[in-house]
């Protein structure tokens, strides 16, 4: 028997082969990259459309003074929008997990500890009076540093696996988590006070100066990840088949997990730990795509980050008249939209 | 040739593979049989990099396997894994395109177009292209990822246990298909496999693996007879010439 009359049985069954292959073949395969460019193209929309509201909505002609400061609020919400969305779209590949952020890792436990040491050693006082240069560039570079430490820590010789990784960046962070509250638990009430503003992300007040560094950092990162596009495509088959298509698998992870430190860190640093939102807007993305190709599922990331990002905050701003954050606001749609997805993976 | 010398693993006291010195040819297909646990899956990991050793080299053509870049090696050596699930949901071409891989970085050129076209076309899968890969039945996802290791385009293709869990007529299919690619492509397939019948069928070669070391090698009339069966797999075994084959009997 020849493999062809293996097709022959089943529900396959003479199905396809009544029309000629080819032509099937080229009417599906415009379908899928037609409609890519479709969604790719309304989330543009989208962005531009959000902006607008953004930076328009309620101005009353005070414009020289509203659009400069819309303008950085605008920039600075797509900076943190466009990493969060990058890391853990990167993030989850590389774990083959869709419901894991890189939070997992403890970085937003380590910030909250550093933040809490801070204000506990410093006093509240010289903390919201420090230079948010400083601020901003220790925050990074400590992240970075335990970020980095960890990783080199925990990848060792590559052959303890990534899940392994995962586990002991959880018991990392219950310990940052630890050791957090029990400073919390003998701090001054009103130190405390201060330090849930820290703790909260917010949109608020940004430096420009501080701004522009994030930027800078955010858009070298998006570059890389882009450029490591295809090789994320391939990582997103499995370990053992990237390896066996040429991957150098254990310095590419490295690499990537160091690429996810830096985002994450300036996001976190810039605006306070932003937990759900990653998942949110990578899941999302998947959605709308449908399609594993990560030039494809990063570009919809990082678009709806920004719609989300800059239409909640004009929403805050002017139906919600800042009676709440945008980080409560995107913790309740992603704690929901979270709890959605683990009923649909159980269920499937 | 795949020359593999001193090859060793072990977990804890445990030897899996122990000092395990071959050379593969550059053609023609060769088995691995073995009783599980024997090291066979083991070797082939090691040789396909996944694992590392604990001591002792491997290089295919001359390109040592675990110091050379990944994508050298890639273009030298394509492997097909036991396990054939996937999560990332793709349909049967953007899987083949993969194979590509070593070659292109990701970006097809027209060459790798027409590689997988014609991948496709051998693995008779034309019609099944634009299917996703989880509608696939298990034999014609086997194909699949024949096919994608076709599109690789590499002298050894190394398989573990590539009839698991398919009926006759699939598992029969999957092994026309790899005499074929030895016969008409001039590959050099090297399949762990658990049907001794099977093996001694098709292959050119079959080399027995126990206890983590080789203890027969050879043509298959050389390997299946019912002496080096009974040492490989400690029970009795009966041969018998059927036609051109020779079939071991070990039901009763």
């Amino acid at each position: 028997m020849s493999p062809h009359e293996l097709t022959l049985e089943g529900t396959e069954a003479g199905k396809a082969p009544t029309r000629p292959g080819r032509s099937v073949g080229l009417v599906r395969r415009a379908l899928p990259s037609t409609r890519t460019a479709r969604v790719i193209a309304s989330l543009s929309v989208l962005v531009v459309a959000s902006l607008t509201v953004f930076l328009t909505w309620g101005v009353d002609g005070h414009w020289d003074y509203a659009l400069p400061r819309r303008a950085e609020q605008a920039i600075a919400l797509i900076v943190v929008g466009a990493a969060i969305a990058v890391s853990t779209v990167v993030f989850q590949t590389l774990t083959h997990n869709r419901i894991l952020t890189p939070s997992i890792m403890g970085f937003d436990a380590l910030y909250t500890l550093f933040a809490t040491t801070l204000v506990f050693f410093l006093g509240a006082n010289s903390v919201e009076t420090m230079d948010p240069w400083i601020m901003f560039s220790s925050t990074t570079v400590l992240l970075l540093a335990g970020a980095t430490t960890l990783y080199r820590w925990m990848i060792g010789d590559g052959s303890r696996g990534l899940y392994t990784l995962v586990l002991m960046g959880v018991i990392a962070g219950t310990l940052f988590g630890s050791i957090q509250s029990f400073m919390v638990r003998i701090m001054d009430p009103n130190e405390y006070d201060s330090l849930l503003d820290q703790l909260l992300p917010s949109f608020g007040a940004l430096e420009t100066d501080v701004l522009a560094l994030a930027a800078v950092v955010m858009i070298a990162g998006v570059a890389v990840a882009f450029r490591f596009a295809r090789t994320l495509d391939v990582l997103g088959l499995g370990r053992e088949r990237a390896i066996t298509l040429g991957v150098d698998y254990r310095r590419a992870v490295t690499w990537l997990l160091m690429l996810v430190a830096v985002l994450v860190a300036v996001a976190t640093a810039l605006v306070g730990p932003v937990t759900f939102l990653g998942l949110l807007v990578a899941n999302l993305a998947y959605q709308v795509t449908r399609m594993h190709r990560h030039v494809i599922t990063l570009t919809a990331s990082i678009l709806v980050a920004a719609v989300a990002l800059v239409l909640g905050q004009a929403l805050l701003q002017h139906v919600l008249h800042f009676n709440a954050t945008l980080g409560s606001i995107i913790n309740l749609v992603g704690g929901v939209y979270f709890i959605v997805l683990i009923l649909k993976e159980s269920r499937a | 040739m795949i020359a593999v010398d001193g090859l060793t693993k072990s977990y804890g006291t445990a030897t899996v593979v122990d000092g395990v010195s071959l050379t593969l040819p550059d053609a023609g297909v060769t088995s691995i049989i073995g009783p599980n646990g024997a090291g066979k899956s083991t070797l082939l990991s090691m040789v396909s990099r996944i694992l590392g050793p604990d001591a002792g080299t491997a290089s295919v053509d001359g390109v040592d396997v675990f110091s050379a870049s990944g994508r050298e090696v890639a273009k030298r050596l394509s492997v097909l894994r036991q396990d054939t699930h996937m999560t990332a949901r793709i349909t049967v071409r953007e899987l083949v395109e993969f194979g590509r891989f070593p070659h292109s970085g990701g970006r097809l050129t027209p060459d790798c177009r027409a590689s997988v076209t014609s991948a496709l076309s051998y693995c008779d899968l034309d019609h099944l292209a634009h299917r996703g890969l989880h509608e696939l039945s298990g034999g014609q996802r086997q194909r699949a990822f024949v096919a994608m290791v076709l599109a690789q385009d590499t002298r050894y293709v190394l398989l573990d246990e590539p009839l698991n869990n398919l009926d006759m007529a699939h598992a029969t299919g999957v092994m026309r298909l790899l005499r074929r690619l030895a016969d008409e492509r001039d590959k050099s397939i090297v399949l762990v496999l658990h049907d001794i019948n099977y093996a001694s069928a098709h292959s050119d070669r079959i080399i027995a693996m126990r206890d983590g070391a080789v203890v027969a090698d050879g043509a298959p009339a050389e390997v299946i007879t019912p002496e080096a069966l009974e040492d490989v797999y400690g029970m009795p075994f009966t041969v018998h010439r059927l036609g051109d084959d020779l079939v071991a009997s070990y039901f009763r």
